[in-house]
């Protein structure tokens, strides 16, 4: 018995050393942490327990026989975060790279069936060279194995990646599908080819950060939903972002006790929106004074900054915020704004988390480059995210909800629930100016009769009364009192229960 | 009270200032303001508004003919100037005089008598007023400089006849410097105010300023209300003021008052004025020149004296006598003022501009003479109780218990408002009164920490900086006080606060309340549950890692929490690089109503009343306090000791930017991409604050992009063009 405890320290001892000293010093040189250091920052102090920490690969082929490292490059297990269950796995760089071999793959499959059994997040802590090319296919097929899970894990469990360093070729698919990207910067990549082939065949000259970095990631592609300082901030912000989200869908989202009081009036407000209508303002100011503290956990912040998306507290439980940005482009809708928060509403429906939706919409962007990109089928996506979602949607109109644009933004018509629109509001099919031009073609070319029908429209339709007569805006609110007619919207809502018809699953527009 | 409606000719806090005693008056009130003005705060405090134009104050506010139409369209019999914009234009007075409205203020004679620098000491010299040593006459050139000055006596200071603000002022300690300094204060005197008359006189070294108040009727009475001490300044702005001064005794005030009387009678004046001295380390004290016009520190004198100057200004005007004699004016404690300003003190003071994200002043009950919804005493008297609320006055006595007593704050701004380029960029004044000197400080520097403005850049640290000064706090002023104590500028993270410890305490005690609050995340809704015991320990590291941080690097205290004993924080004692604590433990005792989301820390740490200003950042928090701004990480144990392998990233090299140095609009562009560049070329003109600053390469290169377009609102530190690299 001794012996076996003496054996079990031992070989406890030499996993955790993974690739050994000279590995782990070329690891921090290179300004990361190791695997198990990782998970000790993400997880409440000794609360992480490991799984197969003496699992060994099985390939034979090209010396592999002899080199065997127990754990085979990932460290998989659970622990909490602020006292709640969460799964997760570290790929060890200092073993074998990361290599993903079928080993490693079994091991990533076992945390993701026990969590999705258990119902708890699966946190992805991604740091590969890629398939273990010694394995061949039996490393495909467990790169496989995981991609299945991963789909089959959406909707049910969040999935949270957080790519630390290398993920390139078919590694970066498992990410792709989880439920947020985030990434280090510096020290992390995702790329489908790396620069060698690209220039191999297109004959661009590109570094490994340019072409999938965590600023090309979170600021260019919309990849990533957050590019963070170093592995300390990263891990810690993770913490903080998984208090956001429930265990699974089917866990309501946590609450979080708050003494900030609901009915915080904010006379601010009543001047955040210009007099000139044609005057930008920041919305992050709107954001920022309704929500609990003021903390609001912005995703995407770099990328399609046209509309803002992220987390937030109304007296003490979570929601989704969605809101145009009229401080970029004017706050109009375009491809990437539409598939930024359209992926952001339907990973708020999956979660009970509700939407909170705030408008000031010009309309869509117009020009070839958004008709060529697909910005019909783009836009559908955003229209048809808000339309499917069951959850709750409170929607608030801050200035110019014009055209099609008013209908995608939560409006009464995809089943908002509550609908408000301050004395600023202007619900219209477009601007008093553009209306006039269309109406009104016949007395084009004398400058002061159209002046005045501009201005018989302003008074007509840029307010928030045409809207409120025909009960499409619930109640015009002050902008001082927002916050507390958000919550108080919030909590009547917290009962809510909406079913959509039975369906194998519906059709998005991808 | 013969007046039935008047008509403030100002905007910001002295029109609000001004509206607030008129409103105790019962008078009805008129405002003007440009177009940037529509809905500001001194616009909804008036009954009747006028826009008299555009937002450029030459053809808004200093529009005498739009401010007289707009006092006529408006009904106003009397127009109160405040200071700035039209307080010391004669030819308004005149106008107004003309179209049958009255001027609350001197008459235009007295304006033009003094608003003349030669004029004015020619007057003073008349009057027996002591001026320093000097030749009374513009100088017809170098040569005539050079012997003036050698019969005036080194050192010497040449002024411009016209001059203010420090412009076309040169100090000279012989023969060369004078020639020189005559020749750049002509120009720059040309430049400024198209009079390049100079004048010469003796240079006081290390000079303080002190001030006599003076208010005259119409009726022959001329009384002195005391004196003023204003020699903090910045280029010779005012930034500290106080009443009384610490160097004046009971003889010296009578003889400067006498004097300053003097010279009012001398000019027929009326109303309330400012006879400014300088005075030397011998007591010796000189005539600098007579405002004439209600002067921005006028609440200390009220503070100290019980008496409401604008009060008293409307009743001159309205033909009132006064109704008290010298002998009943009596200064009583001690007041003191700062001048808060949007502006960068680590930027050369740049003036600032934005949107006033958080603006909540310190709690104030009031003091001294301005008074808010008090009864109103028909005819206040000195050290009466017409003692009231400041602008943002909670209600309660000036001198009574609670947060804000004796503090006073005039303000015009409110949070969501907009700090235009237009103006000048004075936000608030900053009044706090005592029984003595040291009370009125104490609760200048408490006041200050609590003051929370975000959005804008603001000069309140370097306020609490210079208020807590040694020097300062010993009355061992000078006009030199900010140059010799702060001879390298002001930084605001190489100021070490009082109780340093304190600070780390205060971070480490939020820390453990958010991490309260996280940890109870997936808590049933309803009830909330009652937060956790559970120790805490945390490592608090204060300043940066990274050069740009400027604050002498990183600082680690080790610092516990025990879970059982509320409010009890404990700290180890500070270590250079090692983490582990060798036992040696301070306990510090917290209590404070702070919670999660707010901006200011207010409590004590071991009985010490303090205030904090508190901003999210990275792992903790950013504090300010008393001067000291920094970085406070509050981080576990582990993530402290992993934290040390992170690599320090450099902020991006920006040195191959050309970057907005204030926020301000784009008006030019001069070069495309391409473009080669030499050193001192100019590159791209923005304006701010009506300025038109020339933006030049400085060193060769080739423009690789240009980043904004001309029209653009620009950032400070906003990239303009990128160069391409060397």
């Amino acid at each position: 018995m001794q012996d076996i405890l003496r054996e079990l320290e031992r070989r406890r001892t030499a996993a955790r050393l993974g690739g050994g000293e000279k590995r782990i010093a070329a690891q921090h040189a290179k300004g990361k942490l190791t695997a198990r250091e990782r998970l000790e920052l993400l997880f409440d102090e000794g609360s992480f327990e490991e799984w197969d920490m003496f699992v060994e690969h099985d390939s034979h082929d090209f010396g592999m026989a002899r080199q065997r490292v127990p754990g085979d490059g990932v460290v998989i297990g659970h622990g909490l975060v602020n006292g709640r269950r969460v799964f997760a796995f570290s790929q060890d760089f200092t073993v074998f790279g990361g290599s993903l071999s079928a080993a490693h793959a079994r091991k990533i499959c076992k945390v993701m069936d026990q969590a999705m059994k258990v119902g708890a997040p699966v946190v992805g802590l991604n740091d590969s060279g890629g398939a273990r090319i010694q394995e061949g296919v039996a490393s495909l097929a467990g790169y496989a194995e995981v991609f299945q899970r991963n789909v089959l894990a959406s909707g049910v469990i969040p999935q949270v990646s957080l790519v630390m360093g290398p993920c390139a070729g078919g590694a970066v698919y498992s990410p792709a599908m989880t439920d947020f990207i985030f990434m280090v910067k510096d020290s992390s990549y995702m790329f489908v080819t790396g620069p060698d082939v690209v220039k191999t065949v297109t004959h661009e000259e590109v570094t490994q950060e340019e072409l999938g970095g965590a600023l090309t990631h979170s600021g260019r592609s919309g990849v990533a939903d957050l590019a963070f300082e170093d592995d300390v901030d990263a891990l810690l912000r993770v913490r903080e972002f998984l208090g956001y989200l429930p265990a699974s869908n089917r866990e309501a989202p946590p609450m979080r006790p708050t003494r900030d009081p609901d009915d915080r009036p904010e006379p601010a407000l009543d001047r955040l929106v210009p007099a000139n209508p044609n005057r930008p303002y920041d919305i992050h100011e709107l954001i920022s004074r309704v929500v609990d503290e003021g903390e609001f956990f912005e995703l995407q912040p770099d990328f399609a900054r046209n509309i803002v998306t992220g987390f937030a507290r109304f007296g003490g439980a979570p929601a989704g915020i969605v809101a145009n940005q009229p401080a970029v482009l004017a706050g109009c809708l375009d491809i990437d704004s539409s598939r930024k928060a359209a992926r952001f509403v339907r990973f708020c429906d999956c979660f009970h988390l509700p939407v909170v939706t705030f408008v000031d919409v010009p309309g869509f962007l117009p020009g070839t480059a958004q008709e060529y990109g697909g910005i019909i089928r783009h836009g559908a996506k955003l229209l048809f995210a808000y339309a499917e979602a069951t959850v709750p949607k409170v929607t608030l109109i801050t200035r110019k909800a014009y055209g099609g644009a008013y209908d995608v933004m939560s409006s009464k018509h995809l089943r908002g629930d509550v609908n408000y629109a301050w004395p600023s509001a202007e619900i219209a099919v477009m601007g008093p100016e553009g209306a006039v031009e269309i109406i009104f073609r016949a007395d084009r070319d004398d400058p002061e009769k159209m002046a005045a029908r501009t201005e018989e429209y302003r008074t007509k339709f840029a307010n928030p009364f045409v809207a409120g007569r025909l009960g499409f805006i619930d109640d015009v609110v002050l902008p001082r009192n927002t916050r507390r007619r958000l919550c108080g919207a919030l909590a009547m809502l917290r009962g809510k229960r909406l079913e959509n018809p039975w369906k194998k699953h519906d059709n998005i527009p991808l | 009270m013969s007046f039935e409606r008047i008509l403030i000719a100002n905007r910001g806090e002295i029109a609000c200032r001004i509206a607030r005693t008129a409103r105790r008056l019962g008078l009805s009130i008129a405002a003007i303001c440009s177009e940037a003005d529509e809905g500001a705060p001194h616009v909804r405090m008036a009954d009747a508004a006028v826009c008299v134009g555009p937002p450029p104050s030459a053809e808004s506010y200093l529009d005498v003919e739009a401010v007289v139409e707009a006092a006529r369209t408006t009904g106003a019999d009397a127009v109160h100037p405040g200071f700035g914009f039209l307080s010391e234009n004669a030819e308004f007075a005149e106008a107004l005089a003309a179209a049958g409205i009255a001027f609350i203020g001197p008459p235009p004679a007295a304006i033009r008598a003094m608003g003349d620098k030669i004029e004015s000491r020619r007057y003073a010299f008349d009057a027996g007023v002591d001026t320093v040593p000097g030749v009374d006459r513009a100088l017809a050139g170098v040569d005539e400089a050079v012997a003036a000055a050698r019969e005036v006596g080194y050192p010497v200071m040449l002024k411009a006849s016209a001059g203010g603000g420090g412009k076309g002022m040169r100090i000279a300690a012989g023969e060369d410097e004078v020639r020189e300094g005559f020749r750049s204060a002509t120009n720059e005197a040309l430049a400024s105010f198209g009079d390049g008359r100079i004048f010469v006189e003796r240079y006081v070294e290390r000079p303080r300023h002190i001030e006599i108040q003076v208010l005259a009727d119409r009726h022959g009475a001329v009384l002195h209300l005391g004196e003023r001490e204003c020699s903090v300044q910045r280029r010779h702005q005012k930034v500290l003021e106080e009443a009384p001064s610490p160097f004046v005794d009971a003889g010296m005030r009578e003889r400067m008052g006498a004097q300053a009387v003097a010279l009012a009678r001398a000019v027929g004046y009326e109303s309330a004025g400012t006879v400014e001295f300088i005075v030397g380390p011998d007591r010796r004290f000189y005539f600098l020149e007579m405002n004439t016009r209600l002067q921005v520190e006028h609440p200390v004198t009220e503070a100290v004296t019980g008496l409401d100057l604008v009060e008293w200004m409307i009743r001159i005007a309205a033909g009132e006598p006064l109704s008290f004699t010298q002998d009943e004016v009596r200064m009583d404690g001690w007041a003191m003022e700062a001048r808060v300003y949007a502006e960068d003190p680590e930027r050369d003071f740049l003036p600032a501009t934005g949107r006033l994200l958080r603006y909540r002043p310190p709690p104030a009950a009031g003091v001294g003479g301005a008074a808010d919804g008090a009864d109103g005493a028909d005819q206040p008297v000195p050290g009466g109780d017409s003692a009231g609320a400041g602008a943002s006055a909670a209600s309660g006595a000036p001198d009574g218990p609670g947060p804000g007593a004796g503090v006073r704050v005039d303000d015009g701004v409110e949070e969501g408002g907009e700090v235009a380029v237009w103006y000048d960029p004075m936000i608030a004044k900053l009044v706090t009164a005592g029984r003595d000197r040291d009370e009125a400080l104490d609760r200048l520097e408490l006041a200050l920490d609590r003051y929370t403005v975000r959005g804008v850049t603001t000069n309140l640290a370097f306020l609490a900086a210079l208020a807590r000064h040694p020097g300062f706090r010993a009355g061992d002023l000078s006009t030199a006080f900010i140059d010799e104590h702060f001879p390298d500028g002001f930084a605001a993270s190489r100021v070490i606060p009082p109780e340093p410890a304190h600070l780390v305490v205060v971070a480490a005690w939020m820390r453990r309340e958010i991490d309260r609050l996280n940890a109870a995340v997936g808590s049933p809704s309803g009830a909330w549950p009652a937060l956790d015991g559970a120790d805490r320990e945390y490592v608090v590291l204060v300043g940066g890692r990274s050069a740009a941080e400027n604050d002498g690097g990183e600082r680690a205290h080790p610092v516990s929490l025990p879970g059982g004993a509320e409010g009890v924080v404990e700290m180890g004692m500070e270590r250079e690089g090692e983490q582990e604590g060798d036992g040696e433990r301070a306990r510090y005792r917290v209590e404070t109503a702070w919670r999660p989301g707010l901006d200011c820390f207010e409590g004590t740490v071991n009985g010490t009343p303090l205030a904090v200003q508190v901003e999210r950042a990275r792992h903790g928090f950013r504090l300010t306090h008393a001067g000291h701004s920094a970085r406070y990480q509050v981080l576990s144990l582990r993530a402290a000791a992993l934290r040390a392998l992170m690599p320090v990233k450099r902020p991006p090299d920006l040195s191959r930017f050309l970057l907005s140095p204030m926020p301000g609009l784009l008006v030019r562009i001069a070069v495309g991409p391409g473009d080669r560049v030499k050193a001192g070329q100019e590159v791209a003109v923005v304006e701010a604050m009506k300025m038109e600053n020339l933006l030049r390469a400085e060193q060769d290169g080739t423009v690789a992009a240009v980043l904004a377009e001309p029209g653009a609102s620009l950032a400070v530190d906003q990239p303009i063009v990128e160069f391409e690299a060397p």
